[in-house]
């Protein structure tokens, strides 16, 4: 991640940028170090916050499954990303920019040398993690796309498979950048899109992803017929403020230091989550007469969807414009599933596949070489080269993902199942699945009134 | 002895009760219900889908009263549940073979 131009210095070069008397240097920067340690727990914190926004979007009797798939999204994915997954993304290219070694740095034991195993400024070690992270969010995302009828253990064999076959390349292409004799992926290099935090590979790939899953599963039963209101907006709305806290981390953590870029980025990132709230609030309150709670979570989160590639690119006042636009356009694009008959639950199309894309493309509108990324989109004379650009690494992303997503969803469905059956969807996955239900209401007598208390203790089992 | 049964707007509930006491009723069922009648419900939208919500919330409070009461506190609850508008709810009296006072074993009229 980071910005294309200047590149960043391969593992363990010198830092080319430093005067010319200086020695050559491999060192860590603990200012860098402390800024990205404390980045990369700001993007786990994206995980329950993530979790609470779906978990409130959906009926009460399959929150719990809602948050159990972003949970086990990561757990899996950090599992994978350390076997192999970091290897397959930012090791050295095995060829045309497509992937990189899965062997290099499998297991991450490779990275513990002190003086030898730095990117940058900062640990590799940290870096490895800090981009493992992004994998976990991204892969959550797609679960909003089937809410309430996946099974669980279907959900994780496919998000394990995604991570290896979707987003690790994926992220090679865009965010591992050639630097000294490190060779990086095709979309950075070759052609030079500019993602600062996952644009394509974060908000296209999940969005992308998660059309493809709600195809292969198909529509919830009484999709479009029955309310499928959400049950519990607080949970909405304290999700969303997390996940916008947690964004500091993702994007102005993604400069890898704590330096001028980093505050660029956390300002433009501030600003489009304002941006992004109000323009959802006011298409809202014209469309449908009022401004709803709902309505600010979700603005700001497609506020803050479309300055992840984009941070890096904008003045304040273009991040204002890139917010509010995503808000406006993302309130419209949530309508498109009911138009076209998918199931996209809690619309990752409508908010993360079109805010991503707004992102990635607008920083060929409005990109200002004033910016850290340093280069003119087509409002400030840069012409249309970089617009193209974006263009390629959005559609190449967007096609990839969900052809791949869609062919493994399918592979899950076929050989074990991925869809609940309809009598545990209708009764409610979260004690289907998981045994347990999310809410007991009733005072005195217990969710479940005429029940015979504790059975037996499972875990220490009486002898007969 | 007879059940009346009041189903009321949520917002006169309390009235009702407060009226009930001067009659001098002191004990009543009272319980948080939802149902649909000539009123109807309301829409509410989430990101753009309009969901049609049928179910009103109203209150239900069931009073046991002696026969010759029966007439006093039906009217008692109207007066104080009435607001003239579409969706006042209703009232509703059905017999009652027996009642026991739990504490005492006191049956019939000496349980009310």
């Amino acid at each position: 991640m980071g910005a294309p131009n200047p590149p960043l210095p391969a593992r363990g070069t010198a830092v080319s940028t430093l005067p010319a008397f200086t020695t050559l240097v491999t060192e860590i920067d603990t200012g860098d170090t402390a800024w990205l340690l404390v980045s990369s727990a700001l993007v786990l914190l994206m995980a329950p916050g993530l979790a609470l926004f779906y978990g409130g979007m959906v009926r009460s009797k399959s929150v719990l499954n809602m948050m159990m798939m972003t949970f086990g999204a990561l757990a899996v994915i950090l599992v994978l990303w350390t076997l192999v997954g970091y290897s397959l993304a930012f090791g050295d290219d095995i060829g045309g920019g497509v992937l990189g070694n899965p062997l290099q740095y499998a297991g991450l034991g490779q990275l513990l040398s002190p003086e030898a195993d730095v990117v940058g400024t900062v640990p590799a070690i940290l870096f490895a993690v800090f981009q493992g992270l992004f994998c976990v969010i991204t892969g959550a995302l797609v679960s909003g796309a089937i809410a309430d009828r996946a099974r669980f253990g279907a959900w994780l064999v496919f998000i394990g498979a995604w991570t290896l076959l979707v987003y690790a390349p994926v992220a090679h292409w865009v965010f591992d950048f050639s630097a000294g004799d490190h060779v990086g992926g095709w979309l950075a290099n070759q052609v030079g899109v500019i993602d600062f935090a996952g644009g394509t590979a974060v908000e296209i790939c999940s969005g992308a992803s998660g059309l493809a899953l709600a195809l292969v599963l198909g529509k919830r039963i009484g999709f479009g017929r029955d309310p499928m209101r959400p049950h519990n907006l607080t949970l909405v709305m304290l999700g969303a403020g997390l996940l916008w806290f947690g964004w500091f981390g993702f994007n102005a953590g993604s400069a890898l230091g704590a330096g001028h870029k980093a505050a660029v980025v956390f300002v433009t990132t501030l600003l489009a989550g304002a941006a992004g709230t109000l323009g959802w609030l006011v298409l809202e309150r014209f469309r449908d007469g009022k401004a709803t709670s709902l309505g600010a979570a979700s603005g700001m989160v497609a506020g803050l969807v479309a300055i992840t590639p984009s941070g890096g690119s904008l003045t304040p006042i273009g991040a204002l414009l890139m917010g509010g636009v995503a808000g406006v356009v993302c309130a419209a694009a949530v309508g498109l599933k009911f138009r076209f008959g998918y199931d996209d639950s809690l619309d990752v199309v409508g908010v993360h596949l079109v805010g991503g894309l707004i992102g990635t493309l607008g920083i060929g509108l409005l990109g200002t070489s004033a910016a850290p990324t340093a280069v003119d989109g087509l409002f400030y004379g840069g012409g249309v080269t970089q617009l193209g650009k974006q263009a390629i690494g959005a559609a190449v992303v967007l096609v990839y993902a969900f052809v791949v997503s869609g062919a493994l969803g399918y592979a899950v469905e076929r050989l074990i199942g991925f869809r609940l059956i309809p009598e545990h969807e209708v009764s409610g996955i979260d004690l289907a699945v998981h045994g347990e239900t999310a809410y007991d209401f009733h005072t005195v007598t217990g969710g479940r009134a005429g029940g015979h208390g504790i059975l037996r203790s499972l875990s220490h089992p009486e002898e007969d | 002895m007879k059940l009346v049964t009041a189903v009321v707007k949520p917002h006169k509930w309390d009235e009702v009760r407060a009226a009930l006491e001067t009659v001098g009723v002191a004990g009543m069922t009272v319980s948080e219900v939802s149902g649909s009648g000539r009123q109807k419900g309301h829409t509410e939208v989430y990101r753009g889908a309009e969901y049609d919500v049928t179910l009103v919330p109203k209150v239900r409070i069931e009073v046991l009263v002696d026969d010759h009461d029966v007439d006093d506190i039906v009217r008692t609850i109207v007066s104080a549940a009435r607001t003239g508008r579409i969706g006042d709810g209703k009232v509703w009296v059905v017999p009652v073979d027996s009642v026991v006072r739990v504490r005492t074993g006191e049956r019939d009229e000496d349980a009310l």
